[in-house]
């Protein structure tokens, strides 16, 4: 039985002895006794009873039987296969899975009938639909069908386990009914403990995506120094030379550090001022029917995939700025195409709405009577805003720079079609200079092996812009804690 | 002998000086009218303030005397949907005609909100914002001396001179608002507004922050919201009553809670409705 056949059948189970349960609380209220939970808090309570576990053993199990069939299929394999190295081994083990898939679309008589030759059953399978590996070997096949047998026999445990599981539950959580019974707080319990569960995902996950990284970084410092990493001022990975083993290539991270936070720093030179002074006049200023139409069509802006701002930097803004710059000193242009410049105006554009809308939420959370006071000790609108509005919400704007500023040093789109790939050390915002984002793209699109340094100085970048950005959060999020308790 | 008799007299026109000086109009309310949108929360109010009196406004919730205030200064105009009809003047000038600077007469019509709203400053800088907006001092030393004068006369100097640095939000309830009452007074204001001053205080600063109206009455104009009865026995020389957003009458305070003339106030001032 597969899998979602047996989750729908304990899911049936357990909407019965949801109504079943509500009936049951609503029969045992003769009035005598004030019931302690509503009858639907006890539907609900048999339902869970019967679900939660029957559904948690099935996930399990279906983990367990996955590797328990892995590591059959593994020692099923003959000896020559398994000596191999680790690599080979799985592949057979693949091949034998994907064989093992195709033979369930056939029916029963062939199977009793199975051909012992790949050759002969290629056919047979493609005729079904299925297309497989022409190195799937003759000796495959028996264990396929082998493994497609115990799998069936682990899938019929698991359905006769968990249905029985979700039976005895609602068996259970129908038999505690009573009108003092506390269905409702249990309830309650197993809301709060699901809620919890979700949190913690994101957490969890968080911390795997860093481990991922971590492993891969490790490697990658095992092949290269740290100090060519971190003190490097030169990038020059050797696409060519990747393999080869004599030459490893340099990994200096400052240029491309340099390079983010220049071009981090423009766009944040755009934003701020811009996107501050949009936020004071769409808070201090503008009526309701401007800042109804306003507000939202700024928020649009950051609805814009961050990809379409790049092809715009590169096929508009960049090309206009090197055909002026060309008219200028007429002839040479001075700005390239794909420059600093180029990209960080059109991150800082990206930008505009973010630090707009955080700002907007911070100094419209600046208590009416701080504008009243200053208003009504004669202040003007304007001083009003730049003497006690803006001082008063500080804390809360640096915290919003600070959270622009992660974004603009993780931006990926923008820079990798405007700010060009070379890796230069330059002051000059005319000039290309690369990021840590763009070399990330740069070294895991190419076709080289997954070992190299080459590649996996990709994560050890990665996770370089991973502790940037969580630093800067951190910090952002601490000023805009710290000072929020002003007003409370 | 000579010189008893010029004191006498000296005393005698300073006594007749303040008697007349009571009679003066300062602020002048003329059919005021007030709408939110579509809702009119005044009623053609004639009221007149007199100067160095504390003139209170008494009356039930949402009868309209917070609005009256505010228009006195036109903090009104801050919020978007309100229209002032009618016609208010300070000395004589209205101060709804166009060619009135709203901020100058904010600056002579200074105001003290409900809640203490000290800036997120410190109490030097709370009490330096006035000046430091409309220019008054030239110089460091002259701002130190406005600073000091009007937190002397907001009877706060002894507890803050020490700590003129600290911020002002630091402050308790009571010393906030008297700072707020200092940071009007620095702009060296005519007439000052006050909007239930002490009804987020307690008593005893409450009482010091009455002590200090009475004491401010003989330099400036005052005009005092306040939902307490006897707040407004304590300190003001004039009660007017406000009810559903008309004047209800308005006259001695002495009068008004002995012997009023409308029914109305009689019920409301001994505690019948309201």
């Amino acid at each position: 039985m597969s899998f979602l056949l047996v989750f729908a059948i304990v899911l049936a189970i357990g909407l019965a002895a949801f109504v079943a349960g509500r009936q049951r609380a609503r029969s045992q209220d003769d009035g005598t006794v004030k019931p302690h939970s509503r009858a639907h808090y006890h539907g609900w309570w048999a339902f869970l009873t019967g679900v939660v576990p029957a559904v948690l053993f099935l996930a399990a199990w279906d983990i367990g039987a996955s590797a328990y069939l892995n590591s059959h299929i593994h020692s099923a394999l003959p000896a020559d296969v398994a000596d191999g190295t680790v690599a080979h081994e799985d592949l057979a083990a693949g091949l034998v899975k994907s064989l093992a898939s195709g033979l369930r679309k056939l029916d029963s008589q062939t199977l009793g009938a199975l051909p012992s030759s790949f050759a002969d059953l290629q056919p047979m399978l493609a005729a079904k639909g299925v297309a497989l590996a022409p190195d799937t070997q003759d000796y495959m096949i028996p264990i396929a069908t082998e493994a497609n047998r115990v799998s069936d026999r682990l899938g019929m445990i698991s359905a006769v386990v968990s249905i029985g599981l979700a039976l005895i539950g609602v068996g259970y959580g129908l038999k505690g009914i009573s009108p003092r019974a506390r269905a409702r707080n249990n309830v309650e319990k197993v809301m709060l403990w699901s809620l919890l569960g979700a949190s913690t995902l994101a957490i969890l996950t968080t911390i795997g995506i860093v481990l991922s990284m971590l492993f891969q970084t490790i490697a990658f410092f095992e092949k290269v120094p740290l100090s060519n990493f971190f003190f490097g001022t030169v990038w020059d990975p050797r696409f060519a030379a990747a393999g080869a083993g004599a030459s490893e290539g340099q990994f200096g991270l400052i240029p491309l550090l340099a390079g983010t936070l220049y071009i981090a720093f423009v766009a944040l030179l755009v934003a701020v001022p811009i996107g501050l002074m949009s936020a004071v006049y769409m808070s201090e200023y503008a009526a309701p029917k401007v800042r109804a139409v306003v507000k939202p069509a700024l928020e649009l802006l950051a609805g814009i995939p961050t990809i379409v701002y790049g092809i715009f930097a590169l096929v508009t803004l960049g090309p206009f700025l090197r055909d002026i710059s060309a008219a200028l000193t007429g002839g040479t242009p001075f700005i390239q195409a794909q420059s600093i410049l180029t990209a960080g105006l059109v991150m800082g554009v990206m930008l505009i709405p973010v630090v707009s809308s955080l700002s907007d939420d911070i100094i419209t959370a600046v208590p009416r009577a701080m504008r009243d006071g200053s208003l009504g000790l004669g202040a003007t609108r304007s001083e009003t805003i730049k003497r006690v509005i803006l001082p008063a919400a500080l804390p809360g704007i640096v915290g919003a720079i600070l959270l622009t500023a992660s974004r603009a040093i993780g931006e990926t789109m923008i820079v990798v079609l405007a700010a060009g790939v070379a890796a230069n050390l330059t002051l000059n915002p005319f000039e290309a200079m690369t990021t840590i984002t763009v070399k990330i793209v740069n070294q895991l699109t190419g076709d080289l092996e997954f070992n190299t340094p080459q590649t996996l100085v990709a994560f050890a970048l990665g996770i370089t812009l991973f502790a940037l950005t969580l630093v800067m959060n951190i910090v952002a999020l601490y000023i805009v804690r710290k000072y929020r308790e002003q007003y409370e | 002998m000579n010189i008893m008799t010029e004191k006498s007299l000296d005393d005698a026109v300073n006594a007749e000086m303040n008697a007349r000086s009571n009679e003066i109009i300062k602020m002048r309310g003329d059919k005021v009218t007030v709408h939110y949108g579509d809702k009119q929360a005044l009623f053609g109010v004639d009221l007149d303030v007199r100067q160095n009196q504390v003139t209170a406004l008494i009356g039930p919730s949402g009868c309209g005397k917070s609005t009256f205030l505010r228009c006195l200064n036109r903090m009104n105009d801050t919020i978007d949907s309100a229209s002032v009809g009618g016609k208010i003047t300070l000395d004589n000038e209205d101060i709804y005609d166009p060619k009135i600077d709203v901020v100058e007469l904010r600056a002579r019509v200074g105001m003290v909100f409900q809640k203490p709203n000290p800036f997120p400053k410190s109490i030097y800088e709370n009490v330096a914002y006035g000046p430091r907006i409309h220019g008054l001092a030239k110089n460091k030393a002259d701002l130190d001396v406005i600073v000091e004068k009007s937190l002397q006369k907001a009877a706060l100097w002894n507890e803050a001179k020490d700590r003129l640095n600290e911020p002002g939000t630091g402050l308790s309830g009571g010393q906030q608002q008297r700072l707020c009452i200092a940071r009007a007074i620095a702009v060296a204001p005519e007439v000052i507004l006050m909007d239930e001053p002490c009804s987020a205080l307690d008593p005893i600063a409450t009482a010091k922050v009455e002590e200090l109206i009475d004491e401010l009455r003989e330099n400036y104009t005052i005009v005092i919201v306040t939902h307490s009865m006897q707040q407004a026995a304590r300190v003001s020389q004039r009660t007017a009553m406000f009810h559903l957003g008309y004047l209800v009458e308005e006259g001695p305070t002495d009068k008004m809670f002995t012997n009023p003339d409308d029914k109305r106030t009689q019920d409301y001032i001994t505690g019948r409705f309201g």
